[in-house]
């Protein structure tokens, strides 16, 4: 098995054990990638030069016997929308193209005062608007257990990299779904933390108020793992919450017996494929066997959650994406221009692709005088009865589980000239986005080849719950442990 | 019918800069001039991904500031985003306050511009809120019409603004002034901003429309931007009253519009309809969470208020009995008003102190075009100057000498008339030796007084005064010259 | 409420985005139908309802007003598409 294909916290194990060097682990990675890469499409920037001086400065330390962070020395690879000093950040928008940060993101520097080694930039739905990764500006990316599959989206990129060996951790982002769903159709574990949990500063803003940054893993020790790092108060994000952060690796190990786990009732009525349900039920089987308790709830304002989201969604993302006006950094438009206004007009036409202008008019739609209250507030006011519907629910349950998505990846083009059709996908995800709180994405079971993704949601700020129950299910289960057969799939020995 | 057969109707909008260290937002230092684009950073520059956090003491100096307004400090306040595109707004948004403003419902004491001279009236505060600065657009060429380009510099961006929204409450161009300069003294004496016109840390524009002297309805209002003065404020006010009556009293009925004041012509002219300026979109920032300010802190900082003008304009006249002028312009400034307590409370006579104040301190500072909290000059050697006029040691007209030297120098009044050598003549015997040669010295003068001539004693007094550079006792000289005039009769 | 191809170019230009015409009749029926969609919060009773605009419990996060060094002006203009000197330059602007 190649160095690529491990976990973050098995390499971690054979650094300390001096049996392998960073430089090595580096190496299979960037190997893997560019066997995978023309097929899979995962990356926008590689970091090559950059990853192989630090991987080379770790080793040296650890040849000195200096005692480095727990994940020191290990490739990651983060959302081409994370901001990244030096290196282009795109969004994947043509109206960032040549843009280069003079910034790191907090969970950047976090990254690299952990001398993790930044690997590459992942692909994405521009901005992170869309569930496939098919809106990117440059290219599409795909599923590594199916070419002819989406790998999910928005953060696909960073899901197909972590499954197909091509990093060995990423980062990823969530605003109403964007890491679970690429997690769930790609066989990984994605986590989005609790609203607060993990500062924003530097992330590229979509939705502001829905937005978070989380893991992409193999599995969920490394999940865990990272999210230690990353996980936090910082002074540049005043939505960030100055909590306590748990250890989450002892947390995740403690026993999941007694654990009450919720089963939402309006989940399991319509539009669940039956591969999913049997996966859910048998997750269900598998928690009980462990000692869980499994009780039913009631989330009965869930089936306007998607509809709110949209709503509060696309009007933070006109507001967010009103900067791009080719004044400043990005995409101007050519220099026929006469005047500014026509230079904003332009520029923003030319830089900006369908979704992201479908977005921007829908939000700028619903904000304006006279729509305000009919949409914008009353989707704020329909978040509140979301929350209310979550609150009541953790009084009976510990944890939530239910379907990451109704379905396994879908073919790419499938539901590209159906916009409401494609918002559909996330309709188990947006609900965690509403309510701020944690939720997790774990492999859980296999239709025709392609994996179904178990969701776990969580009370504010209780990651450790989620990833205790994904460590036991985990421990109980082998789906994780399954990598797609890229000679099969790819056509590529490796 | 004549302007004077109109009610005008005059709200006007004020926006100040707030003088604190960093930008409201961000760590950007706010030092006026500096080097384009020299201070900026991700957050104010809109990069990708930046968060803005608030600047405790803007706030304080937004809640100070609605305190010395009168006005009500919300208990629960939010930041909004107000959406516009223009090129020095780096965003595309401006944090500012929608619905929930930092504070409302304040007042103040302004001259009446009508009816009995001295008369006040409450001019209403509508709203207080904090906001951010937006950039500086340099048009290239000569003006805006036939530029081809135009230049970003996004240092002033992101500066804490506080926006003042008046009432409707004044009715003439010398009201409005008036309201003017008495929210520049209550900011400056509240130290949150410098209210400088000309470097645009105080800004103003004007809403205006008329009505039938007596009437209850409002007219179409009229805003005019673009007023780079007090002065200006007022000429606007004024032309575009004018103008506005003669649209009336030909029936036309005045459009809702935005005017821009020319200085050069002295007109204002159309910008642009009120509908074409925009739906800002308005929404929570979602970047910011709410404030709560609880009443304890904000007596907390109603307590770090200094003693406002009206309050110690009152008192200079009830208690001190100081005339309505004096205990005005005294009180309009807070360093000269401190400068003169200190003073009346070390020496105990208001009326002197203020004469001094006027007559020689703030003619010296306006000559010399300083401020007055960057003068050298002490309360107490101001004091110690008037107890040796008391004494007889100098004398009046040597004082004001002795006080300009004060205020050039910074020294105490005893070394300058030292070394000066002005100290008084009281010396009986030298005196009249003094008076004797001048008497030797002028026969015609003599000779003319002695024929009835009384102004040829005015002329012999000079003569003692240049003989002792205006050291002599006057009064000791006025008598010896008598009795030595007589003497020789 | 059923917007129409005028609504769609008012909303369009109020976002500063040029569309085709071809994007005008896509985005008229797309958002038409998108809307719809939404207004199934419609029968939702919110009445005195409070809205969610922080999911966190947070108020009065501030910092203190000290400042911290600026960006160098090379790397504030770094990204600029066109300057003149130390400043952004932009085609002319018409309105205020």
């Amino acid at each position: 098995m190649s160095l690529a294909d491990k976990t973050a916290h098995e390499l971690r194990d054979l650094l300390l054990a001096k049996e392998i060097k960073a430089a090595e682990i580096l190496e299979a990675v960037l190997r893997r990638i560019r066997a995978v890469e023309s097929k899979i499409h995962a990356y926008l920037t590689l970091n090559e030069e950059q990853a192989r001086d630090e991987a080379k400065r770790i080793d040296e330390l650890l040849a000195k016997g200096e005692s480095l962070p727990p994940l020191a020395g290990i490739p990651i690879a983060v959302k081409d929308n994370l901001s990244t000093a030096g290196i282009r950040t795109t969004c994947a928008s043509k109206i960032l193209e040549n843009y280069i940060p003079p910034y790191d993101a907090t969970v950047v520097e976090l990254l690299k005062k952990n001398r993790l080694i930044l690997c590459g930039k992942t692909n994405l739905d521009e901005f992170g608007m869309g569930s496939s990764t098919e809106n990117s500006g440059w290219f599409v990316t795909r599923n590594p257990w199916d070419p002819e599959a989406v790998p999910g989206g928005s953060s696909g990129g960073a899901a197909a990299a972590v499954s197909a060996g091509g990093t060995i951790l990423a980062l990823g982002s969530d605003t109403g779904g964007s890491i679970r769903l690429p997690a769930a159709y790609c066989g990984v574990v994605g986590l989005k933390p609790t609203y607060g949990r993990v500062s924003r500063y530097g992330l590229i803003a979509y939705a502001s108020s829905l937005d978070q940054i989380g893991p992409l893993t193999k599995d969920v020790t490394d999940c865990a793992l990272l999210l230690q790092i990353i996980a936090g108060y910082d002074r540049r994000d005043s939505t960030s919450v100055n909590y306590p952060v748990p250890d989450y690796e002892s947390e995740m190990k403690k026993s999941v017996r007694g654990l009450r786990i919720g089963l939402v009732r309006e989940y399991l009525a319509e539009g669940l494929s039956e591969p999913v349900r049997a996966a859910v039920a048998n997750a269900v089987a598998v928690f009980k066997e462990l000692g869980a308790e499994v009780v039913e709830i009631s989330l009965p304002y869930t089936e306007y959650a998607l509809a709110a989201y949209y709503i509060i969604a696309s009007a933070e993302a006109s507001s967010n994406l009103a900067r791009y006006d080719g004044v400043r950094y990005g995409h101007r438009a050519g220099k026929e221009v006469s005047d500014a206004v026509e230079l904003m007009l332009k520029t923003r036409r030319e830089g900006f692709g369908a979704e992201v202008k479908r977005r921007i008019m829908v939000g700028t739609y619903v904000l304006s005088a006279g729509y305000y209250d009919a949409y914008y507030l009353k989707a704020q006011q329909v978040r509140t009865l979301i929350r209310e519907d979550f609150k009541r629910a953790f009084q009976k349950c510990d944890l939530i589980l239910t379907p990451t998505a109704p379905n396994t990846a879908f073919k790419i083009g499938a539901k590209t000239d159906d916009p409401l059709e494609m918002y559909l996908t996330d309709i188990y995800a947006v609900t965690a986005n509403l309510a701020g709180i944690p939720a997790l994405s774990i492999p859980g079971g296999f239709d025709r080849g392609m994996p179904i993704g178990i969701q776990l949601l969580g009370p504010a700020f209780q990651e450790a719950i989620l990833l205790r129950a994904a460590y036991g299910f985990e421990q109980a289960t082998d789906f994780h442990r399954k990598r797609p057969n890229l000679k099969l799939t790819l056509g590529i020995s490796h | 019918m004549p302007l004077s057969d109109y009610d005008m109707i005059i709200g006007l909008e004020v926006h100040v800069e707030l003088k604190t260290a960093s930008k409201l937002f961000c760590s950007c230092a706010t030092r006026f001039g500096a080097e384009p684009n020299s201070q900026v950073c991700p957050v104010c520059l809109g990069l990708p991904g930046a968060l803005p956090v608030l600047n405790e003491r803007a706030l304080e100096y937004a809640v100070v500031a609605a305190l010395a307004l009168n006005c009500q400090i919300a208990k629960y306040s939010k930041f909004d985003r107000k959406q516009y595109f223009y090129p020095d707004l780096p965003k595309a948004y401006q944090i500012s306050q929608y619905d929930l403003p930092l504070a409302k419902d304040g007042w103040i004491l302004i001259p009446a511009a009508s009816g009995e001279s001295g008369e006040s009236k409450k001019a209403g505060i509508i709203r207080v809120h904090l906001e951010e600065e937006a950039g500086k657009t340099v048009h290239s060429g000569t003006g805006i019409l036939d530029s081809d380009c135009a230049l970003e510099d996004y240092n002033r961006c992101g500066i804490p603004l506080l926006e003042i929204v008046g009432a409707p409450d004044l009715r003439s161009p010398k009201e409005a002034k008036n309201y003017l300069e008495k929210l520049k003294t209550l900011l400056l004496y509240t130290g949150v901003s410098d209210c400088k016109m000309e470097e645009g840390s105080l800004r103003c524009d004007a809403n205006i429309s008329l009505r039938p002297k007596g009437g209850k309805e409002f007219g179409t209002p009229v805003e005019i931007k673009n007023m780079n003065s007090f002065r200006a404020v007022e000429a606007a006010l004024e032309y575009e009253a004018q103008r506005q009556a003669k649209l009336l009293d030909d029936g036309v009925k005045i459009a809702k519009q935005t005017r821009a004041w020319d200085e050069n012509k002295g007109i204002t002219a159309y910008m642009r309809s009120k509908e074409e300026a925009g739906d800002y979109r308005y929404f929570p920032e979602p970047d910011l969470p709410p404030l709560i300010i609880e009443s304890e802190r904000v007596e907390q900082l109603r307590r770090t208020l200094p003693e406002l003008p009206d309050s110690r304009r009152k008192r200079y006249i009830d208690l001190w009995g100081l005339p309505g002028y004096d205990a005005e312009l005294i009180s309009n400034s807070r360093p000269l008003a401190e400068f003169f307590e200190t003073a009346v409370n070390l020496y105990g006579e208001a009326k002197t102190v203020a004469n001094w104040v006027i007559n020689e301190l703030l003619r010296l500072v306006n000559q010399e075009g300083m401020a007055i909290e960057t003068i050298k000059l002490l309360p107490d050697q101001l004091v110690k100057m008037l107890k040796m006029i008391d004494a007889g040691t100098i004398s009046g007209k040597i004082a004001k000498t002795v006080f300009e030297a004060m205020f050039k120098s910074g020294k105490d009044p005893e070394s300058i008339v030292q070394e000066k050598d002005l100290v008084q003549i009281n010396d009986f015997e030298e005196l009249k030796t003094i008076v004797a040669d001048a008497l030797d010295a002028n026969p015609e003068s003599v000779a003319d007084y002695l024929r009835g001539k009384e102004r040829a004693l005015d002329f012999l007094v000079g003569r003692v005064m240049k003989e002792t550079k205006g050291r002599a006792n006057p009064g000791m000289v006025n008598q010896l010259l008598r009795e030595e005039l007589e003497r020789r009769r | 409420m059923n917007l129409t191809q005028a609504n769609i170019e008012e909303i369009a230009r109020l976002a500063r985005l040029e569309l085709s015409e071809a994007e005008e009749e896509e985005f008229t029926r797309q958002l038409n139908r998108i809307l719809g969609f939404m207004e199934r919060l419609n029968r939702v009773d919110t009445t005195g309802v409070e809205p969610t605009a922080h999911v966190v419990p947070l108020f009065n996060v501030f910092r203190p007003d000290q400042t911290e060094p600026s960006l160098d002006p090379e790397a504030v203009l770094a990204n600029a598409p066109e300057r003149d000197g130390n400043f952004f330059k932009v085609p002319k602007v018409l309105e205020d």
